[in-house]
């Protein structure tokens, strides 16, 4: 249920003021560090931050898809990493249960997912199966009551904290693609389940990412999420959800890098004056200014749309691709605003152009974005739809 | 042990204040408002007790316009029980403020009451205090560590010269002072049943207190801007300036 005006404001302001004297303070140890401080997790977890998407009845916030939104612009503006720390919970390692959970399912794991005392990673992505998802090669072969997995994932996030993992494998070999999946979750304690090494990355330093590996693991059959064969379904239905959020999240960014860069320009003097009144810089600011406001408007139209049960497969992605791509624009523009600063390395400007990379890349890559909103269009124009 | 809190809607401590252009006052339109953070500090003092039994009900109380019930919640969403808006567009002079607020301590009967030892809008630093002398209770103001020993209530107070300790027999009035706590933030599920939480409407007059005000303002003004500095290589170069501004 939607909240009301002065409720919203009041937690949207919560959120700002822990961004701001909690996080924004800290990003720099944690970026060094590459690791979480465990009173910031403590802190989130009695937030409620780890809850915001599962409905009061499972002990969570049940927030509307508009009113997460509006907490994951103001999380962004802060290092992506701190928000990475609730991020599957709230989205894709939680959302499968959501949407297609039973009551049994629901009522055993998304009360502990909503307080952080269960951690959860989805897994997807496989070394052979990237943004051909529907190609996913690890196996669930029936056993009587079990289901036996065998494969690895890949690039799997918080898979080193996780508890519980959705994973997407095959259950019909005679099925390539698609149609042959189906959606599991799996318990981190089930024996011949592996967590590799956090592989090094390019940014977002203090969130993880891990292969996980299944060597004959065995998985109850009530842990099947869905029927046999819905696992792309559920699969897709999560990362359209999913795109909605990231989408916030690169406009709170972009939101953060706008703040940065009118700050060092009103400041910086070249030629006498501060460089906000040269109006080559003044149009990098104008530019990028125009864009987060165009993406913040895109989000909040996808949200309310979301909210009101439309489909949104379409919107979804192009919101995805503009934001995404948008912000990367932010980010080399606050470079540039910065000059040689911004290449430096203690430069807030210089770690968000790398933190922000990944936003085109995960929950599928801009082209799969493009593909989709192609493929819709066409879809629409052939059902003689108006597109 | 009830206690009751007093919560004042101030400017938001983040924004820097301008003052309006006929040096009347601060300029309050548009401007992020916020709990005041001593009021905060009490807040956070008030529920630690709760959460220790040793205060079994906390009552929030403000004494200002309508938006002032936001303020209130945000004190039920931190782990306030009930709250009292006293509602009145009109300035309300501390000691009006302290006459309404010893009203409510004879309706309500708490045994204790904790304020905030001043609000940033005006920095007057008399409310706790003239409450106090009203109610002819014992006073802890300036407090940096409140334990409660049976019917007596230690506190350790920031003075000029240090810290002194006084123990004070309930009832009794404590202001916080700055390090008394660290005031949590409300998690968002309590934000969310705040909203569940009674608050109660009252007037002035409900209470009988003429809140006319006994003070005029005669100017507000900025404070004069700092000019910039100068560098100067050694003392030599310190005191020969010194001696130029005639300043030794
Ligand atoms: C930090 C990080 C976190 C991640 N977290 C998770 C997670 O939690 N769970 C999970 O399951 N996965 C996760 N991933 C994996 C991520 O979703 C994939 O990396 C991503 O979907 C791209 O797949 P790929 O790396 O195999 O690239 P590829 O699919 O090999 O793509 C390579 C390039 O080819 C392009 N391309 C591919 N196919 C087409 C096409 N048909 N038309 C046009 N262009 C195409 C792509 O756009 C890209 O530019 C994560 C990855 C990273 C780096």
């Amino acid at each position: 249920m939607a909240l009301d005006l002065d409720t919203r404001a009041q937690l949207i302001d919560t959120v700002r003021r822990f961004v701001e004297d909690v996080c924004i303070p800290l990003e720099e140890t944690v970026s060094q560090t590459n690791s979480m401080p465990d009173d910031v997790v403590a802190q989130m977890k009695e937030l409620g931050l780890f809850g915001i998407s599962i409905s009061e009845d499972y002990g969570g916030l049940g927030l509307t898809m508009e009113e997460e939104a509006l907490v994951v612009f103001e999380l962004g503006r802060t290092s992506p990493a701190f928000r990475s720390t609730f991020g599957t919970n709230v989205g894709i390692g939680s959302q499968a249960l959501v949407m297609f959970g039973n009551e049994d399912q629901k009522t055993e794991w998304l009360p502990k997912i909503a307080t952080g005392e269960v951690v959860t990673s989805f897994a997807l992505t496989e070394p052979e199966a990237g943004s051909d998802a529907g190609s996913v090669r690890t196996k669930a072969v029936r056993d009587g009551n079990h289901y036996v997995l065998t494969g690895a994932k890949r690039y799997i996030t918080n898979a080193d904290k996780a508890d519980l993992f959705t994973v997407m494998a095959r259950t019909d070999p005679d099925t390539p693609g698609p149609k042959g999946l189906s959606a599991f979750i799996v318990e981190r304690n089930s024996e011949g389940l592996s967590v590799g090494k956090p592989e090094k990355k390019m940014g977002q330093q203090g969130a993880n990412v891990c292969d996980v590996n299944f060597d004959g693991v065995r998985v109850p059959i009530t842990n099947r999420i869905g029927e046999e064969g819905e696992g792309f379904k559920v699969a897709m239905s999560v990362l359209d959800r999913g795109r909605f959020h990231i989408s916030a999240l690169s406009c709170g960014i972009a939101q953060r890098l706008i703040e940065e860069m009118v700050s060092y320009a009103s400041e910086r003097k070249q030629f006498g004056k501060p460089i906000i009144e040269h109006q080559l810089v003044t149009a990098l600011i104008a530019d990028s200014y125009a864009e987060a406001h165009a993406g913040r408007a895109m989000v909040m139209d996808g949200a309310q749309r979301f909210d009101r049960h439309e489909g949104v497969t379409l919107l979804a992605a192009a919101t995805k691709m503009f934001c995404t791509e948008m912000v990367g624009r932010v980010a080399d523009r606050a470079v540039q605003v910065h000059g040689g600063a911004g290449y430096i390395a203690d430069c807030a400007v210089e770690r968000f152009y790398r933190d922000v990379r990944i936003l085109r890349l995960y929950e599928g890559t801009t082209q799969i974005q493009q593909m989709i909103v192609g493929r819709e269009l066409h879809r629409k124009a052939k059902a003689g739809e108006p597109v | 042990m009830k206690v009751l809190v007093p919560v004042k809607r101030v400017i938001d401590y983040n924004v820097r204040p301008r003052v309006k252009a006929d040096q009347t006052g601060v300029d309050l339109a548009n401007v992020k408002m916020a709990m005041n953070p001593f009021c905060e500090i009490a807040v956070e003092e008030a529920v630690r007790m709760k959460e220790k039994g040793i205060v079994e009900e906390i009552i929030l109380v403000s004494i200002g316009p309508q938006q002032a019930q936001e303020t209130i919640r945000v004190g039920l969403a931190m782990g306030g029980d009930r709250g009292i808006l006293v509602k009145t567009d009109d300035t309300v002079e501390p000691l009006a403020v302290a006459k309404i607020l010893k009203a409510i301590v004879e309706a309500e009967g708490p045994g204790l009451v904790i304020t905030g030892k001043q609000a940033i809008d005006d920095d007057a630093n008399q409310t706790g205090q003239m409450l106090a002398a009203l109610l002819d209770w014992p006073q802890g103001a300036f407090a940096s560590a409140v334990e409660k020993d049976g019917d007596t209530l230690k506190v350790t107070r920031e003075v000029d010269g240090g810290l002194q300790t006084v123990a004070l027999q309930t009832p009794a009035v404590v202001t916080t002072d700055l390090r008394l706590n660290e005031p949590r933030f409300a998690s968002l599920p309590n934000i969310m049943k705040a909203k569940k939480k009674p608050i109660e409407e009252k007037t002035p007059a409900d209470y009988g207190v003429d809140t006319a005000n006994r003070l005029s303002v005669v100017k507000v003004t900025e404070p004069p801007k700092r000019e910039a500095g100068e560098k100067v290589e050694d003392v030599d170069a310190l005191i020969a300036k010194l001696k130029a501004a005639g300043a030794i």
